[in-house]
């Protein structure tokens, strides 16, 4: 199992190595030590490994990850999983703003709580949040599921397109174009899968809202002018 | 018998200068519509310009070299500040980034091939790569744009550069918004968005907030890409002394400065006449901040928005950019308002040379659309040739005043080479007015 200690060699060193990998490497799982809040820690990943971050991290981690599962013991900054393609990044503590940011496939985890705008222009990930979310979360997101055992702030999926928004908490309030919908047997389905891929099967999926487009702004209209 | 009729005294129609035909039409259409104009292009209202500008050819004191005999050098290296593998083109214009789905497959096509034959890169767009550009362009680099769509961790690293959209002339400050009727299958999917529906690109990226973040955010792409990469961060020119210091003090290898008549696939007249600088008044305080932090030549400055010729080309070198990029001037190169067509832009309403409708989708010479009858219009062999001339043309153009300036290469002409005719253009530009030693403002940022 290698081992890397970021309180003694450079974040650069070790981000070339994970993307050194070949594809049949036998080194399928690494520990970081001393991330120390360190940015853009294991980033650009691209191989079915498994990367164990002991402590807290900066910016980005996993930034644009494909294959890879990284598991995040603490806290983490600015944009975890930012445009993340696939794979599963987990996060035992709280998230800071824009987790999973433009994310287009794979899943995102956090135990805690995630700050503001968490799914922003999302593209197909799927996040589930076992708190609560800040505000402006899953503006102009696309598509993938945003999944949120707690609450959501204000401005829920404000100028969303096709992504689907289960809430099972409150909602301070919904974005333009963001409206509650029935909870039928195909996003309870959905909502399953990725209740399960996260580990969560005893959560009831019926005990969630559904959140999603109304789609009275896919085409512009001067008579929806007050919505922009 | 009748009377002879009395000759009639009428003065003959005048047109206000203030309420002119084009805004009486613009306030009808506006009245019947209710929506804002959208159109493509860039800005048509004169502003100062390169025009404003002359040469002062060697004589006494300075001393020409001989055209079509002494060597003129053309080379530019971009990226040389920190990525292991710099950008280096032969010559100093390089093809700005227009998006798949706003052009055609066979214009982007196109672009990569005569880019390709003179020797300089193409840039992506809106949307992602695609295989007509990354197997058409030898290089190509590759834009990091705010709505991400088809951002895609492959292809970054499959481009040979990296261009981070902050914004650009047409619209700084502002999004975009591609029509439906130009959202063909593969353009939806390539966005992951419904087919038809109107598409807006955001105006700011959605995971960062600001000069700070954008540090942190260019060291995620260096490390992503093994800091092999050279990083350009391309900004709308408005405030470009801040905008240029805080995109070098983030990391920038390089700066793309894009003046206001740089063209836009689809934006709103209002936005595209009445936001921005024009590129005259833009280049002067941005290499000034490249000076006052020790980084001029070594953060290289690209500078784009409505390069025309050779003579545009070496005035932007002269006042210190590194290189140029051109947009509308390479789509007018491939075929775009080609008199030829006359007949189908007047059934579209308008003319050849006049054409901006472009977000419609209909164009008739096949660059600006996504129908695929029209697109095939456009022969991405003979259309690349023809930008090739072009970009061929505009080097030779910028060689033979450099020679007549006595430089040995392009990048070595100067503000001191330059003049203005006009006032306003001495200030914007920092040279001093033709036949004086004064420029104004110069004590000014």
């Amino acid at each position: 199992m290698p081992s890397f200690d970021l309180a003694a060699a450079p974040l650069r060193d070790l981000n070339q190595a994970l993307h050194a990998l070949p594809e049949t490497t036998n080194e399928t799982h690494w520990v970081i030590d001393n991330p120390g809040g360190k940015h853009a820690i294991a980033c650009g990943l691209d191989a079915p490994i498994t990367v164990e971050v002991n402590g807290h991290v900066g910016y980005y981690c996993g930034g644009m990850n494909a294959r890879a599962t990284i598991r995040v013991s603490g806290n983490a900054g600015v944009g975890v999983g930012e445009n993340m393609m696939s794979g599963e990044i987990r996060i035992s503590g709280d998230a800071s703003q824009a987790a999973g940011a433009t994310a287009h496939g794979g899943l995102l985890v956090i135990d805690g709580n995630a700050s503001a705008r968490c799914g922003i222009s999302m593209k197909g990930v799927d996040i589930v949040v076992k708190g609560s979310i800040g505000p402006m979360s899953a503006f102009m997101a696309q598509a993938g599921n945003l999944v949120v055992l707690g609450d959501a702030g204000e401005a829920l999926g404000d100028s969303i397109y096709e992504a689907k928004l289960f809430v099972r908490g409150s909602v301070a309030s919904l974005g333009a174009d963001c409206i509650e919908k029935p909870l039928g047997p195909e996003e309870i389905e959905a909502l399953e899968g990725v209740l399960a891929k996260a580990g969560l099967e005893d959560v009831a999926a019926s005990d969630f809202r559904f959140y999603g487009s109304a789609r009275g702004l896919y085409h512009f209209h001067v008579d929806n002018a007050d919505a922009y | 018998m009748n009377a002879p009729m009395k000759p009639v005294h009428r003065t003959l129609p005048r047109y206000s200068a203030t309420f002119d035909p084009h805004t009486i039409s613009e306030i009808q259409r506006a009245a019947a519509t209710g929506i804002y104009d959208i159109r493509g292009g860039g800005a048509k209202r004169k502003v100062p310009h390169f025009d404003d500008l002359l040469f002062l050819g060697a004589s006494i004191s300075r001393y020409p070299l001989e055209g079509y005999r002494e060597k003129c050098g053309t080379d530019v290296v971009l990226g040389s500040r920190f990525a292991k593998k710099p950008i280096r083109l032969k010559i100093p214009v390089t093809i700005a980034g227009m998006s798949f789905g706003s052009l055609s497959g066979q214009a982007k096509e196109a672009l990569g091939r005569g880019a390709s034959l003179a020797g300089t890169s193409t840039t992506t767009g809106d949307g992602g790569m695609t295989e007509e550009e990354r197997g058409h362009s030898s290089i190509l680099v590759y834009q990091y744009l705010p709505s991400r769509y088809g951002m895609n961790p492959k292809d970054l690293r499959r481009a040979d550069a990296i261009e981070i959209v902050i914004g650009q002339g047409a619209k700084p400050g502002g999004g975009g918004m591609l029509l439906g009727q130009k959202i063909s299958p593969r353009v939806a999917k390539m966005r992951t968005l419904p087919e038809g529906i109107d598409q807006r690109s955001a105006c700011r990226h959605p995971d960062w907030t600001g000069p700070d973040d954008l540090e942190i955010k260019i060291e995620e792409l260096r490390e992503i890409t093994d800091w092999e990469k050279p990083i350009y961060v391309k900004i709308g020119a408005s405030r470009p002394y801040y905008d240029t210091a805080l995109a070098v003090k983030s990391g920038a290898d390089v700066v793309v400065l894009d003046g206001m008549q740089g063209g836009t696939a689809a934006t709103q007249e209002v936005f595209i006449e009445n936001v921005g600088l024009p590129i005259l008044a833009a280049i002067a305080p941005a290499v000034r901040a490249l000076q006052d932090l020790g980084m001029h030549r070594k953060v290289q400055l690209i500078v784009s928005g409505g390069i025309r010729s050779g003579a545009d080309v070496a005035k932007a070198l002269a006042l210190g950019a590194d290189a140029v990029s051109i947009g509308s001037a390479a789509l007018i190169a491939l075929g775009d308002n080609d008199p030829a067509l006359e007949a189908e832009y007047q059934k579209l309403g308008t003319t050849a040379g006049a054409y901006d409708d472009w977000h419609e989708g209909l164009d008739p010479a096949g660059i600006t659309t996504q129908n695929p009858e029209l697109a095939a219009r456009l022969d991405p062999v003979l259309a690349g040739r023809r930008l090739a001339n072009y970009l061929a043309v505009l080097t030779l153009e910028a060689q033979t005043i450099a020679r007549a300036c006595g430089k040995s290469h392009v990048h070595n002409l100067e503000p001191e080479d330059l003049v203005a005719l006009t006032m306003e253009a001495a200030a914007m530009a920092r040279v001093p007015l033709a036949g004086t030693s004064w420029i104004p403002g110069q004590t000014g940022l």
